[in-house]
């Protein structure tokens, strides 16, 4: 499993997708925000962290496609499954390697592009500790959104449209924390409700998608 | 025989249009796609048998 | 003892009735009668409330626009609903006929979901003054919908029958779990403008919330939506039958 993991982060990082890929998509909707909705300081800080949230998403929504594709397509996948490795760690150790190269620098980098939006570095604290949090469910369910598509041609629209209602909850909770914070209010348990996603998503998701890989492996 | 619908008459026979307009299109595409393929299921049992 | 006896009668006879061909001719035979019940039933309640009942003292005439709202929304869950059922008992049972019940369900409620959802606009800008607040209920149901369409969309992007059925039904049960949380997610971010529910049964009857001549042709018309869904359901389960009976034939016709 952990061969898996390391095996597609390395992957990623190879074919020039990997880190660079979600960290662009974040700097392009960060630097062009400003040109669109003009430089007031105060209107930039007020949608900083439901922006940065909605960019991670977007960026994490963006590279889902790419999960299980090429594996399904040269046949690895088919193999993994003959393999002992139960598909349920498959899914696991993918999801993983996702948020490695995704969710990971995102929230990482989030306190700093933050800065650019007028954020202050405590709220940007906030940001970076609820898409630490939050990230892994974005991955979790990309992924499993991935396994629903596997088989389809040109998945990556029908992917979003199936993942677009999954991801509500967990949005709602990461940007409401971060915009809490940002008018001052104590954290008290509001980081409470995104761990309890991901680690609900981390209980249930796997059964799923094992259920549909095999259906697609079939 | 028409009820006197006050200032809100565009509103209520509008909602009203609508909802029976979309309940006649689902219902003409169900039944339109039922008879198309019990047609061709008719049609393939036929070449079966013979 | 006694209820446990009539379950140990009631699953086989159940499990018998989804059997294809089982399903064909009850089916069959009752949807002529759904049918006019259906037609009966929508009709009177329409009419009722549409040209028998009074205006309400503060929505003026609007208050018609109810008989739509309030059935069409109460189906558009319980379309959902019977959705993640058919989807449990095909993963669980492989009945087919659950699965393609659950396929029928999801465009009636799609349909349903866009008539609660434009006549609630419709109704919302002369009372509330605008068509669209983002308040939890239209926006669950907003998400509701998107639920739909994933689902409707997963099952005409794969041709492999049994394949699709599985991912649909994967996709259904997952949904419905993060539909629920959604629905609290949503509570808990505004905080609402919609007034609670208006009908309950309990509630018509002892006339709480909602004077019983508005009641009367409500619950008809709420009972002449769901024999519509019946109606439709039932189509739509022996068309996805007869389908899949017939690609298996023109399947063996590739073969020769």
């Amino acid at each position: 499993m952990i061969q898996l993991f390391t095996r597609d982060v390395v992957l990623s990082v190879r074919s020039g997708g990997g880190f660079g890929l979600a960290l662009v998509f974040f700097l392009i909707l960060v630097v062009l925000m400003p040109f669109a909705l003009g430089p007031d300081q105060s209107v930039l800080a007020k949608i900083a962290p439901g922006l940065l949230w909605l960019g991670a998403l977007l960026a994490c929504l963006l590279s889902s496609d790419r999960i299980f594709g090429m594996d399904y397509e040269d046949g690895t996948l088919e193999l993994l499954a003959t393999s002992p490795l139960p598909l349920e760690s498959v899914y696991l150790a993918k999801a993983a390697a996702h948020w490695f190269t995704t969710g990971l620098p995102l929230s990482l980098a989030a306190p700093v592009f933050g800065i650019l939006l007028n954020l202050n570095l405590e709220v940007g604290g906030v940001l970076c500790l609820s898409l630490l949090l939050g990230t892994p469910a974005l991955s979790l369910i990309g992924s499993f959104g991935a396994t629903l598509t596997l088989g389809v041609r040109r998945g990556g629209l029908l992917l979003s449209l199936l993942v677009l209602p999954l991801y509500i909850p967990t949005l709602i909770f990461g940007a409401l924390t971060v915009n809490a914070a940002a008018l001052g209010k104590e954290l008290d348990g509001s980081l409470i409700p995104i761990l309890a996603i991901t680690l609900g998503a981390i209980a249930i998701l796997p059964f799923f998608s094992a259920m549909a890989l095999r259906a697609n492996l079939q | 025989m028409m009820p006197d619908l006050g200032k809100y008459a565009v509103e209520v026979t509008s909602a009203y249009g609508i909802t029976f307009l979309l309940i006649l299109i689902i219902s003409f595409l169900y039944w339109r796609r039922g008879l198309i393929i019990k047609r061709r299921l008719m049609a393939a049992e036929a070449r079966k048998d013979a | 003892m006694s209820t446990k006896l009539g379950m140990k009668h009631f699953w086989p006879f159940f499990w018998k009735l989804a059997n294809p061909k089982v399903f064909m001719r009850w089916s069959g035979l009752c949807l002529p009668w759904i049918i006019a019940l259906t037609v009966l039933c929508l009709g009177t309640g329409l009419i009722w409330g549409f040209f028998l009942t009074p205006d309400d003292a503060r929505q003026g005439s609007t208050v018609k626009i109810i008989y739509l709202h309030v059935p069409s929304a109460f189906i558009a869950i319980n379309g959902y609903f019977v959705m993640v059922l058919g989807s449990l008992f095909w993963l669980v049972r492989r009945q087919h006929v659950s699965v393609l019940v659950a396929k029928a369900s999801a465009p009636i409620g799609m349909t349903m979901t866009v008539i609660a959802l434009t006549t609630g606009a419709i109704w919302g800008q002369p009372i509330w003054g605008t068509y669209w607040v983002w308040d939890p209920r239209l926006t669950s149901f907003l998400i509701l919908f998107l639920f739909y369409i994933g689902y409707v969309a997963l099952w005409a992007a794969i041709d492999d029958q049994d394949k699709v059925a599985d991912l649909t039904s994967v996709l259904a049960l997952v949904g419905a779990v993060f539909a629920v949380l959604s629905r609290y997610a949503v509570i808990f971010w505004n905080q609402g403008l919609h007034q609670g529910t208006t009908v309950t049964i309990a509630d018509g009857v002892s006339q709480k919330n909602i004077s019983s001549i508005f009641f009367q042709p409500l619950l008809l018309s709420m009972i002449g939506f769901g024999l519509l869904f019946l109606t439709l359901l039932l189509i739509g389960a022996r068309t996805e039958i007869r389908a899949q009976r017939l690609q298996v034939l023109e399947g063996l016709e590739r073969l020769k």
